[in-house]
C-alpha cells in the first residue's frame, strides 16, 4: 500500500504526515507501512472495523505508544518538519502540542477550575490568579461548556454529566494550547444530543487546530470530517491504510473495493 | 424497541398453548444456606466489636481501680510531668509525651521514605523490579521487633553519637528508638500505600501524560491525590503501629520516664513502661499494677483521636475518582 494522497505533498500544508510507518507491540506487526499527511485545520476521521490499528496510529501521533511496554514505532512521523521519533525528541514536548481525548472521558478528581489549570500549570504557566481565570474561561468556552460549568466552577469534574465530562476533557486539552487535538472514540460514550454538540464544537475548533477522530460511527465520519482514511487488517492482521480521500470521496465514490464494502456495511 | 417489536411478533404467532399459560411460581424460596452465612457473618462481626467493647471495659475497670487509691489523683495524672511510683508521683505527661515523640520522629522517616517506595513501586517500577522488591518489603515487615530493637542500640545508636557527639547524644535515647520505629513500619505504610496507587485508574495517568506532564508529575499531582484516602488510612495504620510498638522503645528508648523535648535523651514510652514493670514481680492489686490499665486507657484514646481525627481529613481532602 503506498500513499493516495489527495493533493500534492508539502510540508506547509500538512499538520502532521506519516512516510513508511509500522508500529510493533514487542514482536507483533500491528499496523503496517503506512504513510499519509494530515490536512492542516481540517478534520481527519480514521475508520475501519476492530483491531485494525486506528487508535495505535493515533496515539504514535503523539508518543502515547511510549507508555506501552514494548511498543515500538518505524519509519517517520513529521509534525513541523521533525521527526517525533528522532533520539532526540522529548515525548512530553511533542504531548504538549499535540493533545488527546480519550474514549471514556477521564476528568481529574478535581474541581473543574482545577481540571483546565492543570495542563498550564505542569507547562510552566506564569501568570496571576486573574490571567489563569481568563485562561479557564476561554477554555471552558472553546468548548461550549462554559455557560453550563459557570456558576459551579470549583465543584469536581466527576459532577458533570458523560458529555459534560467530555467536553470538559476537551476544554482541559484546550487550555494547553495545543496544536493538533487528537480524539479516539470521544462520542462512544455519549448520547446523539451530546455527540451532536461535540460535532459542532470540533467545527468551531477547526479554525484554530487540526483535528484528528477515530470513530465507528459511519454517519459522523460522513458529517463531521473533512478526510477519511480507512485501514483494514491484513492476512496477518497488520493494520493498513486502503484508502485516505475526502470524506465525500469515500463516501460517494470510493476507488477501492473494500472501502466501499466496509462504509455500506457489508463487511467489518 | 427493536426487541420489543420482536416479542410483539412472537406473541401474535405463538398460539396461547398450555405451556405459555400456566401459572409460573414466583413465591419466595426458603434459602437456608444463605441465612446461615448471613449469621455466620454478623457473628464475626460481632465478635470483632464485642471483643474491642470487652477490652475497654477490662481497662475501665481497672483503671477504676487505680484512681481510687488515695496516693492517685485524676488531675494530677494528666497534668503532673512526673511519674515516679516509688514516691507517689503519678503524672503520665512524660510517658505521652515519649510516645508522641518516637511515633512522630518514626512517622517523619517512614512517611516519605514509604510513600517513596510506594510511588517507586506503583509508578516507576518494571515488572521485574516490582517482583523482586514488594516480597522484600514484606519481609522487611516480618522481621521480630526484638532483632529492630537491637539494630536500634547497637548500630543506629553509635551512629547517632559519632555524628552529633558522645555527651550529646546518650546510650539510651528517643531519637534512636524512633527512627528505627520508622524503619519499622516503613514497609507497612509502602505496601499499603501502593495498593492505594495503583488502583488509581490508568484512564487519569493516560490524561495527564496526554497534557504533557512527566511522570513525576503525573504521579505527585494526579496520582497520589486521587489515592489520598487510601494513603492516609496507610498511615493511620502505621501511626497507630508506632505508638503501640514496644519492643524497640523498650530496648533503645530507656526505662526512666524523663519528661523531656529532647529526642537525645532516654524516655519511657507508655508501652515502654508497661513493659518494664509489668515484667518485674507485680502483686495483684497493688498501685503498680493497676496504673497499668490506666497508662493503656490512655493508649487506647489517644489512637481512637487520631483515627477520628484522620477520618475526618480524609473525608475533607479526598478525591473520589469513581
Ligand atoms: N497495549 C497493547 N499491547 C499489545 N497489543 C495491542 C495493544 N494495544 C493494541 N494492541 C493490538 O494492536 C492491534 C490494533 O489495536 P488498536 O487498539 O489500535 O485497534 P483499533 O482499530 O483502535 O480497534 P477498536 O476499533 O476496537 O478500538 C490489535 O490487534 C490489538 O490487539
Ligand atoms: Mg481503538
Amino acid at each position: 500500500m503506498t500513499t493516495t494522497n489527495p493533493a500534492t505533498m508539502s510540508a506547509e500544508r500538512f499538520a502532521l504526515e506519516t512516510r513508511n510507518m509500522h508500529i510493533y507491540y514487542s514482536a507483533f506487526r500491528a499496523v503496517k507501512d503506512v504513510s499519509f499527511g494530515v490536512e492542516r485545520n481540517k478534520i481527519t476521521a480514521l475508520i475501519g472495523p476492530s483491531g485494525c490499528g486506528k487508535s495505535t496510529v493515533l496515539r504514535s501521533f503523539n508518543r502515547m505508544n511510549d507508555l506501552v511496554p514494548g511498543a515500538r514505532v518505524e519509519g517517520d512521523v513529521l509534525f513541523r518538519g521533525q521527526n517525533l521519533y528522532a533520539p532526540d525528541v522529548d515525548a512530553v514536548q511533542v504531548r504538549r502540542r499535540i493533545g488527546m481525548v480519550f474514549q471514556k472521558p477521564n476528568p481529574f478528581p478535581k474541581s473543574i477550575y482545577d481540571n483546565i489549570a492543570f495542563g498550564p500549570k505542569i507547562n510552566g504557566w506564569k501568570g496571576n490568579k486573574g490571567e489563569m481565570d481568563e485562561l479557564v474561561e476561554r477554555s471552558l468556552r472553546g468548548a461550549s461548556l462554559w455557560d453550563d460549568v459557570k456558576d459551579k466552577l470549583q465543584q469536581s469534574g466527576l459532577s458533570l454529566s458523560g458529555g459534560q465530562q467530555q467536553r470538559l476533557c476537551i476544554a482541559r486539552a484546550l487550555a494547553v494550547e495545543p496544536e493538533i487535538i487528537l480524539m479516539d472514540e470521544p462520542c462512544s460514550a455519549l448520547d446523539p444530543i451530546s455527540t451532536l454538540r461535540i460535532e459542532e464544537l470540533m467545527f468551531e475548533l477547526r479554525q484554530h487546530y487540526t483535528i484528528v477522530i477515530v470513530t465507528h460511527n459511519m454517519q459522523q465520519a460522513a458529517r463531521a470530517s473533512d478526510y477519511t482514511a480507512f485501514f483494514l487488517m491484513d492476512a496477518d492482521r497488520a493494520g493498513q491504510l486502503v484508502e485516505y480521500d475526502h470524506t465525500e470521496q469515500i463516501f460517494q465514490n470510493p476507488k477501492d473495493s473494500r472501502t466501499e464494502q466496509y462504509i455500506s456495511g457489508r463487511f467489518g | 424497541m427493536a426487541d420489543q417489536a420482536r416479542v410483539g411478533v412472537v406473541e401474535r404467532t405463538v398460539p396461547l398453548t398450555d405451556a405459555n399459560t400456566r401459572m409460573i411460581d414466583l413465591r419466595k424460596r426458603p434459602r437456608i444456606g444463605e441465612s446461615l452465612i448471613q449469621i455466620i457473618l454478623f457473628i464475626c462481626g460481632f465478635i470483632s466489636i464485642f471483643t474491642t467493647l470487652g477490652i475497654v471495659f477490662v481497662l475501665g475497670r481497672e483503671s477504676l481501680l487505680f484512681f481510687a487509691h488515695p496516693e492517685v489523683s485524676l488531675v494530677e495524672f494528666v497534668t503532673k510531668t512526673v511519674w515516679q511510683p516509688a514516691i507517689d508521683e503519678f503524672g503520665i505527661l512524660p510517658l505521652v509525651n515519649a510516645t508522641l515523640m518516637t511515633s512522630l520522629i518514626a512517622m517523619l522517616v517512614a512517611v516519605p521514605l514509604g510513600l517513596g517506595a510506594a510511588i517507586y513501586l506503583s509508578e516507576y517500577a518494571s515488572e521485574r523490579a516490582r517482583s523482586i522488591l514488594k516480597p522484600l518489603l514484606e519481609i522487611l515487615a516480618g522481621v521480630p521487633t526484638v532483632v529492630y530493637g537491637y539494630f536500634a542500640l547497637t548500630f543506629v545508636t553509635p551512629l547517632l553519637r559519632n555524628a552529633f557527639g558522645k555527651d550529646v547524644v546518650q546510650i539510651y535515647n528517643v531519637a534512636s528508638a524512633g527512627i528505627v520505629v520508622g524503619i519499622l513500619i516503613m514497609p507497612l505504610i509502602a505496601t499499603l500505600s501502593e495498593d492505594a496507587l495503583s488502583s488509581v485508574p490508568s484512564a487519569l495517568r493516560q490524561a495527564a501524560f496526554g497534557l504533557g506532564a512527566t511522570k513525576f508529575e503525573t504521579a505527585v499531582q494526579v496520582v497520589v491525590p486521587a489515592a489520598l484516602s487510601g494513603v492516609i488510612a496507610a498511615c493511620i495504620v502505621a501511626m497507630s503501629r508506632a505508638i503501640g510498638e514496644t519492643m524497640v522503645v523498650a530496648l533503645a528508648a530507656g526505662a526512666s520516664p524523663n519528661f523531656t523535648f529532647n529526642p537525645f535523651l532516654p524516655a519511657e514510652t507508655m508501652t515502654g513502661h508497661i513493659a518494664r514493670i509489668s515484667g518485674g514481680d507485680l502483686s495483684y492489686g497493688s498501685i503498680d499494677y493497676d496504673s497499668i490499665f490506666a497508662i493503656g486507657l490512655v493508649l487506647f484514646f489517644i489512637t481512637l483521636i487520631l483515627n477520628i481525627l484522620s477520618r475526618w481529613i480524609v473525608n475533607r481532602f479526598r478525591e473520589v475518582y469513581d
